[in-house]
């Protein structure tokens, strides 16, 4: 069983807050297949930095808009 | 259906089908006579160069309509050597088993069947293991 990532991202909601924006246009806007956007907004895949950079770049807000990487209760620091 | 999920789907069905029909073939000739002593080297080149011919002409009907489609990104590059990895494994095992039997002079036979079956196993394996990471999700780290 792969581990699930605890990224979370907010690809879905940023895509319908700009113009509804297809994950089609997306993956053509940082060049990759459709299949990756699906995969990264369902947690199956992590993008690298570089690609997570650009996806916030295409939407024009901060990487840590995009990206989220909650706080677990209990975790070593 | 990624490109690549669907070549991976090929690889498996149709080494493992190729595999098996060579298989059946060479037992089916066997009868009495020891496996060893069948002339098999003839079935054995056909099984391959027809599975090779298959995947190749499944992979591009698989890829007709969309040439989008065919290209390959950051995710499949990963996934494929994932896969590649895994599929290894199986080719140093058969390497090093042939090493072995022919270093106990066993017949030519067993040396070409064992080499056969880890190269169906490492292409198996391999699939296998793509396919699971585009099904249910791959980590880079």
């Amino acid at each position: 069983m792969v581990k699930p990532t605890k990224v979370t991202n907010s690809i879905r909601a940023l895509r319908f807050a700009n113009g509804q924006m297809t994950q089609a246009e997306l993956a053509d806007r940082i060049g990759v297949t459709r299949q990756t956007i699906i995969a990264i907004e369902q947690g199956r895949y992590s993008p690298s930095l570089e690609m997570a950079f650009q996806i916030a770049r295409v939407f024009k807000v901060p990487l840590d808009e995009v990206f989220q990487y909650p706080d677990s209760q209990g975790e070593p620091q | 259906m990624a490109y690549e999920e669907k070549r991976a789907w090929i690889m498996l069905v149709v080494s493992v089908c190729a595999y098996a029909a060579y298989l059946i073939i060479i037992v089916g000739r066997a009868g009495p006579t020891p496996l060893a002593e069948l002339s098999y080297e003839s079935t054995l080149l056909w099984s391959i160069g027809v599975a090779i011919a298959v995947q190749i002409g499944l992979g591009v009907i698989a890829g007709l309509g969309s040439p989008k489609a065919r290209k390959k990104d950051q995710r499949d590059r990963e996934i494929g050597r994932l896969s590649e990895y895994i599929g290894q494994s199986f080719v140093v095992i058969g390497g090093v088993a042939a090493l072995l039997m022919a270093l106990a002079e066993l017949d030519y036979f067993w040396i070409a069947n064992v080499i056969y079956l880890t190269f169906v196993l490492s292409a198996a394996l391999g699939s296998v293991a793509k396919i699971f990471a585009y099904r249910r999700g791959f980590q880079s780290w």
